[in-house]
């Protein structure tokens, strides 16, 4: 397979990825600056939606406040924010055309016609219900697709590269939201701040969709480090860390066996993956979850950089 | 200006390969025809089949109109047709060869110097370089239009990187899928097999050094060339690699595409980019569409591109002009398919007999193609007419002009209902190593607009099926 289709399959997922955390990003936010307890919350829930989807820098350089209206303009529809959902959706077109003939026609559908439709949501302002319908489209056109590749792909190199795309934004994803919100999450004798509100712990398994998930494996009131624990090293939680490098060990895997030959990236993965069936919620804390997080997001983006180099360029 | 129509004779008689077909449509219902129109529209859509008009922002991706009334040719008449296309292109082949060699034809006066050496599309570069196996237009699209009921006139031969192909392929799909019951009242002959014939075409052209089976990859200009779909779905048709230029690299004269698995060699490129972006090291060294060496490995004959560099030079109008000429030069034979009598505007007799006759003529620009800066005498105003008249006294070499020919009219569905349109035709002919090749079929272009003579896409043409029916 050329090099550059594989990456377009890559990029193409990763986009399609992007666009749906941050949909869910924004719905969360959304949630909760609507409810009142909020009101007293001494973070502004829209700088964290902003250094969750990692575009700070940019965005500073284009606005002065970050509230309702300009976070959701940028992250949403914002030419000037390569990152946009927008753009993620218009980028993911792109490269799927460019890999046309590597795509089932059922992925093509669904991509081509998430594009045409967000020709929809262009122009205007839009209102609050229509945001909402926005951001539902969005993620449907996610499931769409990510559903299509599942269902309709050969089992082969180019099904490999789609799926890792998506599981390292994935794992980026939930790693920022907890980078974000990681002082929300600290054990109970470890509290930093004020009394810590269910509405944050919430909204936390809402921007990944887990709350029911929550419930499924706890089956106890909401509990930040539990929380912690699903986002992290759970296993059965397809948005947490643990899972998102057991599948992208295993993609590395089917990939070198395919090609006959391993390399830096299947070590890489191999090393993470390790780390993580090996931890335990204790160690993490005591060693401090920040820092795990920030060198996991590290890491993962050198894995990125490795699938990049080895496969893809 | 009484055209010749396919279907019906003068009289109002139908035909006899249109028989089927005007009883057919004399019985279904309009309101079935737009429906079967919509859903030919849906499906296009649908699989993305479209095309980019330069210039046009708001709209950069367009579909091609299609007609669903299929234009028919008889076994007698394609014959005919087939074998003056392969006449045509063997003499545009051999052209090819003489001008980048021994230059015979100019020697023996036929053909003036400057014709070849200020032609734009000439590459010195080329200037006595062998290309593998002497073949230079592996793939060419000659537009033909009809007269009369035996008159085929070649209109353009197109040898660069001739396209339209694809429509002429998902064209037949789509009325099989339509319209089932119409092909199993008619013995057409099918075109699905021309991928085959290409691939064919392509791998009896790598060169000698390349091993038992070749690797063919196609070069395209990228997702953001006009005719980027096509691209697309024949490396998907083929099987082969659709590469862009930072998908090639050369290494010790050697060319290899990037895989995942590391470099692997490239025996044949059917490249869709033009000599002008192929290699930056010898064209233009802004393009970021080529392949830095691509040129130097070509030279040292270890990949075959198809077309070769340099087959531009034919397309030319004013090269057009003399085809006759350079069919009985190189293959001693009388051509088979006529040529529209030109005017080569540069020659001052001609020029001035242009110029007195304007609003009677048909003036094209000598390196045009698509159907712009064209001018139809009959059907500009008068405002249009001096304007080109400007042009010709200015630029004079750079025009040559034909008389208006009354094309050939086929029944489409407009909507006024079904009434004649006039039509040409782009039949694709393959020449490999083995053999030529021309696929019993090819692009019918029509214009839709009642009395319009240009039928190019970027001009609001659409297209038709085109069955040549076996026997």
């Amino acid at each position: 397979m050329l090099s550059r289709t594989a990456s377009n399959l890559y990029w193409l997922s990763r986009n399609m990825e992007r666009a749906e955390c941050l949909a869910r990003i924004l719905d969360a936010t959304h949630r909760l600056t609507s409810l009142p307890q909020a009101e007293g919350s001494t973070t502004n829930e829209w700088d964290s939606a902003i250094a969750t989807a990692a575009c700070a820098q940019p965005f500073k350089v284009n606005y002065e406040e970050a509230n309702e209206e300009t976070v959701t303009e940028f992250l949403a529809f914002s030419p000037y924010n390569p990152a946009s959902i927008r753009n993620c959706l218009e980028t993911a077109r792109q490269n799927a055309r460019a890999v046309r003939t590597a795509l089932t026609v059922e992925m093509w559908d669904a991509i081509n016609g998430a594009w045409h439709e967000l020709k929809k949501f262009g122009g205007k302002k839009l209102s609050s219900d229509d945001f909402t319908q926005f951001l539902s489209f969005v993620k449907q056109a996610s499931l769409a697709y990510d559903g299509s590749a599942y269902r309709t792909m050969l089992r082969n190199d180019a099904y490999w590269f789609s799926r890792l795309g998506i599981l390292i934004e994935r794992a980026d994803a939930t790693a920022r939201i907890l980078d974000v919100k990681y002082h929300v999450l600290l054990p109970a004798k470890e509290r930093v701040g004020g009394p810590l509100d269910y509405f944050q712990w919430a909204s936390i398994l809402r921007s990944v969709s887990a709350l029911t998930s929550y419930y499924w494996v706890y089956q106890e009131s909401v509990k930040p480090w539990l929380v912690a624990d699903l986002l992290i090293l759970n296993r059965q939680m397809p948005r947490s860390l643990a899972s998102c490098y057991e599948n992208l060990s295993r993609y590395l895997d089917d990939l070198a066996q395919f090609y006959g030959r391993q390399g830096n990236s299947q070590r890489l993965a191999r090393t993470m993956l390790t780390k993580l069936s090996n931890a335990t919620m204790d160690d993490i804390f005591q060693s401090g979850l920040h820092e795990f997080i920030g060198n996991f997001i590290v890491d993962n983006n050198r894995l990125g950089a490795a699938i990049t180099e080895q496969y893809l360029t | 200006m009484a055209a010749f129509d396919e279907m019906r004779a003068p009289d109002g008689s139908v035909r006899p390969a249109y028989a089927k077909l005007a009883d057919w449509l004399g019985r279904v219902p309009p309101d079935v025809l737009s429906y079967r129109r919509r859903e030919a529209e849906f499906i296009f859509r649908r699989m993305g089949i479209t095309f980019a008009v330069y210039g046009e922002a708001e709209a950069t991706e367009r579909l091609i109109p299609f007609d669903i009334i299929p234009r028919i040719l008889t076994a007698a008449e394609w014959t005919q047709l087939a074998k003056g296309l392969e006449q045509r292109v063997k003499a545009l082949n051999a052209y090819l060869r003489d001008i980048y060699s021994k230059r015979e034809i100019l020697r023996a006066g036929i053909i003036p110097d400057d014709l070849v050496f200020r032609n734009p599309a000439f590459r010195p570069e080329m200037n006595c370089k062998p290309v593998p196996h002497d073949l230079y237009v592996q793939i060419a699209g000659i537009d033909v239009v009809r007269t009369d009921a035996d008159t085929f006139y070649v209109l353009e031969d197109n040898a660069r990187v001739p396209s339209g192909v694809s429509y002429m392929l998902e064209n037949r799909e789509i009325m099989l899928r339509l319209f089932p019951e119409l092909f199993s009242g008619h013995r057409v002959a099918p075109v699905e097999n021309y991928t085959d014939e290409l691939l064919a075409t392509l791998k009896s052209v790598a060169p000698p050094s390349a091993p038992g089976d070749p690797t063919v990859v196609l070069l395209t200009p990228g997702i953001y060339n006009s005719a980027y779909f096509e691209h697309s779905f024949l490396a998907d048709k083929l099987g082969v690699e659709l590469v862009e230029g930072r998908d090639l690299l050369v290494k010790s004269n050697v060319v290899y595409m990037r895989t995942t698995e590391g470099p692997k060699r490239v025996d044949v490129i059917y490249r869709r980019v033009d000599d002008d972006f192929l290699d930056p090291l010898m064209f233009r060294p802004d393009s970021m569409l080529g392949v830095p060496g691509l040129m130097s490995a070509y030279h040292a004959g270890n990949v075959t591109l198809a077309n070769a560099v340099g087959t531009g030079v034919v397309d030319d109008k004013a090269v057009y002009s003399y085809m006759p000429e350079i069919v009985k030069f190189y293959l001693g034979e009388e051509p088979l398919l006529k040529n529209v009598p030109t005017w080569r505007c540069r020659e001052e007799a001609h020029l001035k007999e242009v110029l007195d006759r304007l609003p009677e003529l048909v003036v094209k620009e000598t390196h045009g193609s698509g159907g712009y800066g064209m001018l139809v005498g009959p059907m500009a105003d008068k405002k249009t007419i001096e304007v080109f008249r400007q042009k010709l006294k200015q630029a004079p070499e750079g025009f040559i002009a034909q008389p208006t020919l009354a094309l050939s009219t086929c029944p489409t569905f407009v909507e006024e209902g079904v009434a004649p349109r006039h039509v040409d035709l782009r039949p694709f002919v393959l020449m490999g190593r083995d053999r030529v090749r021309v696929v019993p079929g090819g692009l019918t272009r029509v214009a839709l607009k009642q009395g319009s003579l240009v039928v190019n896409s970027s001009q609001g043409g659409g297209t038709k099926d085109t069955w040549v029916l076996d026997r």
